[in-house]
C-alpha cells in the first residue's frame, strides 16, 4: 500500500524538510493524481513507517495533521481512509495545481521572462487546442 | 492514576559533570527524555557521548549533578530496568542464534519470550546459526533483539551502525523501528553515522567537548535550518 501511495515519489524523503510534511504532500500528491480515491485506504502508521524508516512519531504526527484538516478518516480497529468528501479533496488538488503554478512562474520571472513570454511559451509546448481550453479558462475568470 | 514527573521522563540528567584523571568528560549537562522518544546523541570521537550512556546505564557516577533514571539513582538495580546494548559485543561464537536467545533470556526478569520469537521473524534470524558465522549485520541484529525482547522503559544503543557495512546498516535502522514500543519506550541511540539513522530520530543532542550543544525536535531543525542534520552539524560544531 505505501509503494502506492509514493508510486511516482520514489519512496525517498529529503531530510533537509520536514518529514511529517512530506508525508502529508505526499499523500495530497496521490489524491491530486487520483491514485489514491475518496474512500481509499492508507497505510497503517506502523506499516508505513517501516516502509520509509522514519520514527513512528513522525508518521503520527502526519496522521494527525491530514486528521485535524479532514483529508482523512482513522476509524479505530479498521485502518485510515481518504475522506469520501469530494470538496476536501478538489480543494487540495486545486491547491497543489496552484503552488505548482507559482513554483514555476517564479523560476521563469527569475530568468527574466515577462508574462507575455511565459503565456506564449507555455501555449507553444502544450499546442494549439490546449491554448483554447486556457483562453476559455481565462473568460471564466473575468 | 497518578502521574509523577518520572514517570513521564525515564532519564533526567541535571547539570551532571564526569571527570576522569585529567579529563573533564562532561561539563553541565542536562536534560530529561519523555517516553515515547528516540533520541540520536551524536557528536566527534570523545565528545561524551560513551561517558553520558555508561551514565544512563548506572555503569559509572557522575562527579557532580544527578541523573535519574526512572526516578530513581541508578545503580546495579539498573541493569534490570534499562536495556543497554553496548557497542562490543559479547556473544559467544558456538552457541547458536536460539541457544543464545534462551541463554541471555535467563538474566532478566522483563524478558518476553513471545516477543523474542517475533522479533527473530522481523529481523530475519536464523535460529538454528552459529553465531561465530554470522555475518556483521547480522550480529548486530542479534544484540538488537536481545535488547528489544525487553520490556525495558529505556533503552539505550551505542553505536549499533559502528563496522557494519552500508548495505546491512538500514536492516539494523529497520530492526530498531521494528523493536521501539512508543508508548512505553525511550530510545537513546549513540552514533556518528547520521546519514542511515536521522530519520529515526524524534530529537537530537549533541554533545561537543563535553558539553551539550544542540538539543532539539528534528522536524523543527529542518524546517528552521533547511539543512539535514548533517549540514546542521557542518554550521553548529566548532
Amino acid at each position: 500500500m505505501a509503494q502506492e501511495l509514493f508510486k511516482n515519489d520514489n519512496l525517498r524523503l529529503d531530510n533537509s524538510r520536514p518529514l511529517y510534511q512530506q508525508i502529508i504532500d505526499a499523500v495530497k500528491r496521490a489524491v491530486a493524481r487520483g491514485d489514491l480515491g475518496p474512500g481509499h485506504q492508507i497505510p497503517s502508521q506502523r506499516e508505513l513507517a517501516q516502509e520509509l524508516q522514519v520514527n513512528p512519531n513522525t508518521v503520527q504526527r502526519a496522521y494527525r495533521e491530514m486528521e485535524y484538516s479532514g483529508l482523512v478518516t482513522t476509524l479505530r480497529g479498521t485502518g485510515t481512509f481518504i475522506t469520501s468528501d469530494a470538496t476536501i479533496l478538489q480543494d487540495i488538488r486545486r491547491d497543489m495545481a496552484t503552488q505548482a503554478l507559482r513554483r514555476f512562474l517564479d523560476e521563469l520571472r527569475a530568468l527574466g521572462y515577462s508574462g507575455s513570454e511565459v503565456l506564449d511559451m507555455v501555449a507553444g509546448s502544450i499546442g494549439a487546442g490546449t491554448t483554447e481550453q486556457q483562453k476559455d479558462g481565462d473568460d471564466h475568470d473575468r | 492514576m497518578v502521574m509523577t514527573m518520572t514517570d513521564n521522563f525515564p532519564l533526567i540528567f541535571q547539570d551532571v559533570y564526569k571527570q576522569y584523571p585529567g579529563v573533564q568528560a562532561l561539563e553541565e549537562v542536562s536534560f530529561s527524555i519523555p517516553t515515547g522518544q528516540i533520541v540520536g546523541l551524536v557528536g566527534p570521537n570523545g565528545s561524551g557521548k560513551s561517558t553520558l550512556m555508561k551514565l544512563a546505564a548506572g555503569l559509572l557516577r557522575p562527579s557532580r549533578g544527578e541523573v535519574r533514571v526512572l526516578g530513581r539513582t541508578p545503580g546495579r538495580w539498573t541493569k534490570a530496568r534499562v536495556a543497554f546494548m553496548p557497542e562490543v559485543d559479547h556473544l559467544y561464537p558456538w552457541m547458536t542464534v536460539g541457544q543464545t536467545i534462551d541463554f541471555v533470556s535467563t538474566f532478566f526478569p522483563d524478558w518476553e519470550s513471545d516477543r523474542a520469537r517475533e522479533l527473530l521473524d522481523l529481523l530475519e534470524l536464523p535460529a538454528h546459526r552459529p553465531v561465530g558465522k554470522l555475518s556483521k549485520g547480522q550480529r548486530a541484529r542479534v544484540r538488537l533483539l536481545l535488547t528489544f525482547a525487553r520490556s525495558a522503559t529505556l533503552v539505550l544503543l551505542d553505536e549499533p551502525l559502528s563496522g557494519i557495512d552500508p548495505p546491512s546498516r538500514t536492516r539494523v535502522v529497520n530492526g530498531i523501528l521494528s523493536g521501539f514500543r512508543p508508548e512505553s519506550q525511550s530510545v537513546i541511540v549513540s552514533t556518528h553515522e547520521i546519514f542511515e539513522t536521522e530519520s529515526l530520530f524524534d530529537r537530537v543532542i549533541v554533545l561537543s567537548g563535553g558539553r551539550v550543544s544542540l538539543d532539539a525536535e528534528m522536524d523543527q531543525l529542518r524546517a528552521g535550518y533547511g539543512r539535514s542534520l548533517r549540514g546542521v552539524l557542518e554550521e553548529v560544531l566548532p
